[in-house]
């Protein structure tokens, strides 16, 4: 390590300007890409409850096969052109944004393992200095029982990383996500 | 750093930022941090495919005018013309080619073109504040805009921002994303700014301030800054 990174700082509450009015990207996978639709609706809210409506999520996610369209994934040639990934939006007046994707496939882990279906996630927001990372996984699925980072999480915490089914709404999951307080959503150091 | 390996790829742990280099969670003097960040401890999450990959294709075309902040609009916006240039490089010392850069700011009298700024200075017709653009092959990117003012805030009594223009950079990984603030050399309003002084490391919060250059100034026209932008790099080479 020669150098070291540039510090983080808060994108402030205006981050739309630069990122989101012209350049939010809410379907991550366009119908006709192969996997099961999911419909995510996310929540950011304080200590308090309040819903933070100047916050901005990134996800980060492999396809229906658990393959990144990236470089450094041996198999990133197999993933379909027209999927890449990556979605970002900006909260509303209620804290929520919503995203079109797919449930993405297994990806591998340390040791051989395998990782359940999961999203990467990355908060930005006036207060936090340095965005706060997550993941999402679905619940109910056989694979977190297995996943090696949901082990590396307390027990009675796991259901924080957990998007539930809508049961009114077929194909939609929420996943709210608690800064802080007694639900607070489990944040990881990577 | 063990290598750990998989049926796909060879896994590079990225460098683990050094400590007091970046801002902590929770920093009282700025109010706003406190309920929005956790209080538990985070749970340290050893690298996996997840971590270092993250998106480097896809994003929106760059337009001709998106890195001149100053042809955006009928007429030149108001304030002091302003380059801004410089590389980004990973920590090991290596550009990071192709990767996007987006930028925002406040116009000249310190206004941004945001519904919720409400502070009583100008806003200007000719000035939106966003640009972008992707570095080149050897990392370097440019930006032409005018320099920012300072504005007030409501953290404290009588609190305003140095003159910044916010940085967000991609990377190679999601783990390298970074959002930042460029500062302008000798502002007198960094003793008093907690956003600025949240880094706890001197050295560390100095490389935030761009450098005035007189050789990116060009006569008779702008006035040139260099800002370097140094993101989280791999452990080792990657196999090729």
């Amino acid at each position: 390590m020669e150098h070291v990174p540039t510090p983080s700082q808060t994108a402030g509450p205006y981050l739309h300007i630069g990122l989101t009015n012209t350049h939010s990207i809410t379907q991550i996978a366009a119908p006709g890409i192969l996997g099961e639709r999911v419909r995510l609706k996310c929540r950011v809210v304080d200590v308090e409850g309040a819903p933070l409506h100047d916050a901005m999520i990134e996800i980060w996610q492999a396809d229906a096969n658990g393959h990144y369209n990236h470089p450094d994934d041996v198999r990133a040639s197999e993933t379909d052109s027209r999927f890449y990934g990556f979605g970002r939006a900006a909260t509303d007046e209620s804290g929520a944004c919503e995203f079109e994707t797919i449930r993405p496939g297994n990806v591998p882990g340390p040791d051989n393992s395998s990782q359940a279906p999961h999203l990467n996630v990355a908060i930005f927001a006036r207060g936090i200095l340095l965005q706060l990372h997550t993941r999402i996984y679905f619940a109910g699925d056989p694979a977190n029982d297995s996943d090696p980072v949901l082990a590396l999480v307390p027990a009675d915490r796991r259901d924080t990383l957990m998007a539930r089914a809508d049961p009114k709404h077929p194909g939609s999951w929420w996943f709210d996500i608690h800064l802080r307080g007694d639900q607070e959503t489990v944040f990881f150091d990577v | 750093m063990s290598k750990v390996a998989n049926e796909r790829s060879v896994i590079h742990p990225y460098h683990r930022h050094p400590a007091g280099s970046q801002p902590p969670r929770v920093y009282e003097q700025y109010r706003s941090t406190p309920p929005r960040n956790p209080s538990k401890p985070l749970i340290f999450l050893p690298h996996t495919l997840s971590e270092i990959t993250g998106p480097v294709y896809g994003h929106d075309p760059i337009g001709e005018t998106d890195n001149d902040l100053t042809r955006q609009h009928a007429t030149a916006p108001l304030g002091e013309r302003i380059i801004v240039t410089g590389r980004v490089l990973d920590d090991n010392g290596r550009p990071v080619p192709n990767t996007l850069i987006e930028i925002w700011q406040a116009n000249a009298a310190g206004r941004y073109q945001h519904h919720r700024d409400q502070h009583p200075a100008p806003l200007d017709p000719n000035f939106s504040g966003a640009g972008r653009t992707l570095t080149d092959e050897n990392g370097n990117y440019r930006f032409i805009s005018i320099k920012p003012g300072a504005y007030p805030w409501f953290n404290h009594y009588n609190a305003w921002r140095p003159a910044h223009i916010h940085f967000s950079v991609f990377g190679r990984a999601f783990l390298s994303r970074l959002i930042t603030q460029m500062y302008f050399p000798g502002d007198p309003l960094f003793a008093h700014d907690p956003v600025y002084q949240s880094v706890p490391d001197e050295k560390a919060r100095q490389r935030m301030i761009a450098k005035f250059d007189l050789e990116t100034t060009q006569p008779q026209w702008a006035l040139g800054f260099r800002f370097d932008i140094v993101l989280r790099g791999p452990d080792a080479t990657p196999f090729e």
